[in-house]
């Protein structure tokens, strides 16, 4: 059982004790947050969150614009710092002090506006910020072979070509290179922010099977969404924010579409 | 999920090119030739449905400058394509392809350097005074050195004002422009004018004969066959080895037909250069210096833009600014650095204006300059807007500019209207960036 004593207390007030059951087998989540608050200014953009996020499993975070979602996001990605409670890597605390101590740790984060370079192609997206180099030289030959059994193995078979420009990609393919971007540095938890919102149905598809696959390799993913058709069909467990506080927390299949959007929209649910 | 499977190959076959005709989606269209063809004609097919559907790459440029020549032949009666006046005209090009160079690096990332051409007449001084003022009389290649580090200093003030206070670059430079005009000034001091045109004194010769001395037209043809065959040589080395470990790589007729324009272009330069352009008593021939100089510039530039972390970067900031400093770039670090690369770049053109000068004086229009540059590379296909550009492409730009210059010079035209058709050049050049940058621009937004 995972310690999950301290839940806020709108989520105790709803009766929902959905968390602790969350974690599924092996004892504690890859990352857990204990009591997290944020607030720019007079603004409290999160209030007393804990969150599980277990690997091997897909966690759906949702809530209305504004709920926090983004900001809870970027606490994780080491963006932000909590300004009270703490998070715990593997069990252990940690301060994630900037993106880089967050990749040092094995988090990625795959944000909404992607940040692709249009005028690179895949491999150098894939690569941007850590060219492999050899003799002073960058060493495409290496890199493009890595990035395409990245590639290979998270099943992305659509694109053309490795070198294509990313400007020639359609959404949902630009999405399978920025998530493969992320998950090629034996990252353990990727964070996806709103990945299905601009695509068409065929991409859609094409990117929850790329998140099915992600945790077929047993890493923690955890899927910003709106979309109750996305949460109920990759989701193994859903967490909701509202007015930045956790409303519910638990395995996907005790929720059903109404709840969700109650709990969303007024931040409890009558079920 | 086998079957979603199916229908996502299903949409990848809709999504992406069908094997019949060329749509002219734009999501195709943004494919390079290269990739989306397995052979040469295949490729041919594919670049022949781009060019007519609008996408034409270096072919306006290179028809451009056709025309141009054509017309200047015919107006000058035959002189325009003289050997003789080929020559002037390849050696006045080197000054605005090296200027074109040096503005593409900043042009990469959406920069400008407006200082560039008093910079060149910053270098150009200083090279000239240390050589030859009494007191001084350094080694050449001293006065060289000396000259590019203080244009590189130079750029290191603009890229830190552009870069950390996150001044607009084109005010820095503009302010730039002023500051180094007078440094010019202050340098050159009360004559106004320094030569090194002496003929005794070996640095001052060294220098001048960067431009105006010549390789033995043997020894030219000695070292093209060497450059052809080591530039083929590598080149087809390495489309072979990605081809056989199977990367992606052009298909092998398009290496040769590269090769082989290589080896042409470098055939017909000997050529020009080779016949005699002095009179029968006295012979002057052979490939001025400066042009293989121009040459091993570039080829170091091109590696430093395609083949290192730095060139990477740049084209990174260029693209998506967001997405490098998200990747861990120093966006800082390579914007500072571009701006020196720019200043010590045009720094060397000072060094070839003053040996093609054999003096340089206080009458170098650096305002002037800096724009033949910027269009060079414009012209060439660089694009205003960053992200896009290769160096290559400030020599056929450059080229442009020179021939403009050349033609109308030859045709006793007056300088008031050179300046009205390089402008109107210019204009035409951006107006195509502009308008193909949109193409683009409407291409991602009807994208799903
Ligand atoms: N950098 C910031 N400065 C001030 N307020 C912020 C900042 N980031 C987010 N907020 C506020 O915090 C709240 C939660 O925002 P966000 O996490 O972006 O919501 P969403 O769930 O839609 O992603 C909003 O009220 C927003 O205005
Ligand atoms: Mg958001």
């Amino acid at each position: 059982m995972s310690s999950d004593l301290g839940d806020g207390p709108l989520a105790q007030s709803t009766g929902l004790e959905l968390g602790a059951t969350a974690v599924a087998g092996s004892g504690t989540a890859l990352l857990q947050m204990r009591g997290v608050d944020k607030h720019f200014g007079p603004v409290q953009a999160l209030y007393q969150v804990d969150l599980d996020l277990p690997s091997g499993q897909v966690t759906a975070l949702c809530g209305d614009n504004g709920a926090g979602k983004s900001v809870l996001t970027r606490c994780i990605a080491g963006i932000h710092q909590p300004d009270r409670g703490e998070i715990l890597w593997e069990g252990k605390p940690v301060h994630i002090t900037g993106p880089r101590a967050a990749s040092e740790l094995g988090i990625e984060v795959v944000y909404q506006d992607l940040a692709l370079a249009d005028n690179l192609d895949i491999v150098q997206n894939m690569f941007l910020g850590r060219e492999r180099v050899r003799r002073g030289l960058l060493d495409e030959d290496s890199m493009e072979r890595s990035a395409a059994e990245t590639l290979a193995s998270l099943r992305v078979t659509t694109v053309r070509s490795i070198r294509q420009p990313v400007a020639s990609l359609s959404g949902g393919q630009r999405q399978a290179v920025a998530v493969a971007k992320a998950v090629m540095w034996n990252s353990k938890l990727v964070l996806l922010d709103e990945p299905t919102a601009a695509l068409g149905v065929v991409q859609t598809r094409m990117v929850l099977d790329l998140v099915k696959t992600l945790k077929d390799h047993g890493l923690g993913v955890m899927l910003i969404t709106h979309n109750l058709n996305d949460i109920f069909e990759v989701a193994d467990r859903l967490a909701i924010l509202h007015l930045g506080r956790k409303v519910a927390e638990g395995p996907a299949s005790e929720f059903d579409r109404q709840s969700v959007v109650e709990y969303m929209t007024t931040g409890r649910s009558e079920r | 999920m086998a079957k979603a499977q199916d229908e996502i190959r299903q949409g990848a076959v809709e999504a992406s090119l069908p094997d019949t005709p060329p749509p002219a989606s734009a999501a195709v269209d943004a494919l390079p030739a290269e990739i989306v063809s397995d052979s040469l004609a295949s490729y041919l097919r594919t670049r022949a449905a781009r060019i007519r559907s609008g996408d034409s790459g270096a072919l306006p440029v290179l028809l451009g400058l056709v025309v141009i020549a054509v017309a200047f032949q015919i107006w000058t009666q035959g002189l325009f394509l003289s050997p003789g006046n080929l020559v002037n005209l390849f050696i006045e090009s080197m000054v605005f392809m090296t200027l074109g160079m040096a503005e593409i690096f900043v042009l990469l990332l959406g920069e400008i350097d407006l200082a560039a051409g008093y910079v060149l007449a910053v270098g150009a001084g200083i090279a000239a005074i240390l050589v030859q003022k009494p007191g001084f009389d350094w080694p050449w290649w001293l006065a060289i050195i000396v000259a590019l580090v203080c244009c590189g200093l130079t750029g290191a003030v603009w890229g830190t004002l552009v870069s950390r206070l996150h001044l607009p670059s084109f005010v820095v430079t503009l302010a730039g422009l002023l500051i180094m005009w007078g440094v010019m000034l202050v340098i050159l001091g009360n004559a106004g004018a320094v030569s090194i045109a002496s003929p005794i004194l070996v640095n001052q010769h060294v220098l001048y004969e960067i431009v105006n001395g010549n390789i033995p037209p043997l020894a030219g043809w000695v070292v093209l066959a060497l450059v052809v065959v080591l530039f083929g040589g590598v080149l087809w080395a390495r489309d072979a080895g990605r081809r056989r470990r199977g990367l992606v790589a052009p298909p092998p007729g398009l290496t040769a037909i590269k090769i082989a324009l290589f080896a042409l272009s470098g055939i017909v330069v000997v050529l020009i250069c080779d016949a005699n352009r002095g009179s029968a008593t006295s012979v002057v021939d052979g490939v001025p210096w400066v042009v293989p100089i121009v040459f091993i510039v570039l080829l170091l530039w091109v590696m430093l833009l395609q083949r290192t972390q730095f060139g990477r970067y740049v084209y990174a900031i260029g693209g998506n600014s967001d997405a490098a400093r998200r990747a861990g770039i120093s966006l800082a670090k390579v914007r500072t650095w571009a701006f020196v690369l720019c200043s010590v770049t045009a720094g060397f053109a000072g060094i070839l204006y003053l040996s093609w000068q054999g003096g340089t004086s206080t009458n170098v229009n650096g305002g002037q300059y800096v724009l033949y540059g910027v269009a060079a590379a414009v012209i060439g296909g660089t694009s205003l807007f960053g992200g896009r550009g290769k160096i290559a492409q400030a020599v056929i730009g450059g080229l442009v500019i020179g021939a403009i210059y050349n033609g109308l010079y030859l045709q006793g035209v007056q300088v008031q209207w050179q300046l009205i058709a390089t402008g109107s050049v210019l204009v035409a050049a951006v107006l195509i960036d502009t308008v193909s940058r949109r193409g683009t621009l409407s291409g991602s937004s009807t994208r799903i």
